[in-house]
């Protein structure tokens, strides 16, 4: 029971990153129609911010989180610039360009840290105990920063103008360009919070983690699987298959062995693929 | 379909001279292949054995894509074959030859067996439902030591046979006698592709690229059609993953992850996947670019950067690939002469 209960605790824990990085994936593509393979390296990126500033650099790791923030939310403005505008109207071009882009950060992390692995000292030592259950404050903080950022991001996409136009450009780009909305703006906004979920995700679990630059590969996996499970252009889906897909994982990593768990998680996309292509949550045809 | 290169024979005289002049151009193609081996280095030797190999892939890679589904499993079936040729000689005993001919069968099985949940998917879909399928079977081999040998693969697996006749000799050890086998191999099996791709089979998978619903409503079966491009070009896909395996001697799951199939990726959309010839462009230029200009500058470590750099800015600027370079050029300087079609040929 103890080990169940600790269990179901470290899954929430990685709930809540997996659910920032495929709240980022479904956000570009629900604007732009890209499937953004380069979003595990934006993670890695995030990552080695905290490596860099704080680790390196001794800045207070709030500080280098919130730089790691930014600068990831500003390689997406580029990616989008440089990509996935001009291929707009080719989304397998806007993929293909987006594996460009991943082997360019992966190499560059690599000529700027090395190829091992990037050790962060934890910002605090202190854990909490839940019903007999450790949860570090690392984790929590984790926890704690995905459900204010992801709160935020529902109240910026429901109330704010911007997120109307965003919500708009998503459901039909040409009728929001005829009302007057400018799809340059939005696949912009899109794209600064997409990216900047997935380096802050990088950036909070850095010192959890051990970044390597090719630990994008396992985040993209995982990112890939929770969007089809909760369906591609559904936000509310992404974070609901998250949990799912993180206790699912987490739990059977603990009483089978990792490799067992990703076969899993793969056979459940599979399986969705085939069953449901729309995904569980996934009503509309896209976005 | 646009006009592909002037293979097809017309009618007439005309005809039989062009007809001859193809066969003349075939000729110097082989001559130059079969010199090429004995100028080039020991190690060089070796990576042409590799683009050989290659070539292969990404050709088969090309038949899959004429249907218009790109997969990110075919380095992953590749392995298959690879794995299957590689076990039937080291555990059954099966003469290499033939373990190679059942390592593309059972690519080609695994293939069939896979379309059917495959391709109730599309698009996107498709893309992601092959790569899923194809990591539940590299992580298999990864995890289940008995028979795949887990994460470190198999070892030692049995060279092909050396040809051993009273005047003649082979050793296939040596890269250039392997070079020689791996070109005869590889040419037959591009020229079946190629007769595929012209024959009514070939023009069907077109059709189902360019007009599903068409195609679907005069009565054709677009389910069928695309099970077997996938199983044609899973089968050549073994058949150049058993090449590998039993001259490299040995495989293991991470040789066939997703890495690699970007390459094959880039290979195939940087020489553009709308003729025969632009996918082989692609992957004998990038990787004569690879491993002789970049390992002459010594620049190991920034070598994806620069496959990342050429992958975006041909996808932005050259979307037809290398192979539209030719027309591109020739359209240019025509309209420059003011020629009357100048803007007939432009690629779109």
């Amino acid at each position: 029971m103890d080990l169940l209960w600790q269990t179901a605790v470290n899954a929430t824990y990685a709930a809540s990153y997996m659910a920032l990085i495929a709240v980022g994936l479904v956000m570009i593509f629900g604007v732009m129609g890209v499937i953004n393979f380069a979003h595990g390296e934006l993670y890695m990126v995030g990552a080695y911010c905290v490596v860099f500033l704080y680790a390196q650099e001794n800045f207070p790791f709030l500080l280098a989180v919130a730089a790691g923030l930014v600068f990831v939310g500003i390689v997406g403005i580029v990616m989008e610039r440089t990509m996935f505008r001009p291929l707009r109207d080719n989304p397998l071009g806007g993929l293909i360009a987006s594996i460009g882009f991943l082997l360019i950060l992966q190499t560059l992390a690599v000529l700027g840290f090395g190829r091992r692995m990037g050790h962060v000292p934890p910002a605090t030592q202190d854990k909490a105990e839940i019903f007999g259950a450790v949860l570090t404050y690392q984790r929590l903080f984790v926890i704690l920063a995905a459900i204010l950022l992801l709160a935020a991001l529902w109240a910026f996409l429901r109330r704010s103008k911007f997120g109307r136009a965003l919500r708009a450009c998503a459901q039909d780009a040409e009728a929001a360009s005829l009302q007057g909305i400018s799809m340059n703006q939005t696949a912009r906004i899109a794209m600064f919070i997409g990216a900047a979920l997935a380096g802050v995700a990088g950036a909070l679990t850095a010192p959890l983690v051990s970044p390597t630059p090719y630990i994008g590969h396992s985040i993209i996996v995982t990112a890939f699987i929770i969007i089809i499970v909760g369906g591609v252009g559904s936000l509310e889906g992404a974070v609901i298959a998250a949990v799912l897909y993180a206790f699912v994982h987490t739990f059977v990593t603990t009483f089978f062995d990792g490799v067992i768990a990703n076969i899993v998680g793969l056979a459940l996309m599979f399986a969705v693929l085939v069953v449901r292509p729309t995904g569980l949550f996934g009503a509309r045809e896209r976005a | 379909m646009p006009e592909t290169a002037g293979a097809m024979p017309a009618a007439g005289t005309g005809g039989a001279i062009r007809q001859l002049a193809w066969r003349l151009r075939l000729v110097f193609l082989f001559a130059a292949l079969a010199a090429l081996p004995y100028l080039l280095s020991y190690s060089q030797q070796e990576i042409a054995v590799l683009l050989v190999i290659n070539v292969l892939l990404v050709s088969s890679y090309r038949l899959l894509t004429l249907t218009g589904e790109w997969s990110l499993g075919h380095v992953v079936i590749m392995g298959v074959g690879a794995y299957a040729s590689a076990l039937l000689a080291k555990q059954l005993g099966v003469p290499v030859p033939l373990s190679m001919l059942l390592g593309g069968g059972a690519a080609a099985a695994v293939a069939a067996i896979l379309s059917f949940p495959l391709f109730r998917m599309k698009g996107f879909y498709f893309l992601i439902g092959s790569f899923a399928a194809g990591e539940i079977i590299r992580l298999i081999w990864k995890r289940f030591t008995d028979p795949f040998g887990g994460p470190k693969g198999l070892k030692r697996i049995d060279p092909f046979p050396d040809i051993e006749t009273g005047f003649l000799s082979i050793d296939f050890y040596e890269p250039v006698n392997y070079y020689f086998l791996a070109l005869v191999v590889v040419s037959a099996s591009l020229f079946i592709l190629y007769r595929i791709e012209r024959s009514r089979i070939g023009l069907t998978f077109h059709a189902i690229h360019w007009q599903d619903r068409l195609a679907e409503s005069v009565g054709v079966d677009t389910f069928r059609y695309r099970t077997l491009a996938f199983v044609i070009a899973s089968f050549f896909a073994g058949i150049a993953g058993a090449l590998y395996a039993h001259y490299v001697g040995a495989v293991n799951p991470t040789r066939f992850s997703v890495d690699q199939m970007v390459y094959v990726l880039v290979w195939a959309v940087v020489g553009g996947t709308a003729t025969f010839h632009g996918p082989i462009l692609g992957v004998v230029v990038l990787t004569v670019v690879n491993e002789i200009v970049l390992r002459a500058l010594g620049l190991d470590t920034v070598r994806p950067l620069i496959y990342g750099a050429i992958l975006i800015l041909s996808v932005l600027y050259l979307p037809n690939g290398l192979e539209s370079l030719g027309t591109r050029l020739r359209a240019r300087l025509q309209h420059w002469r003011g020629g009357p079609d100048a803007t007939g040929s432009e690629p779109a």
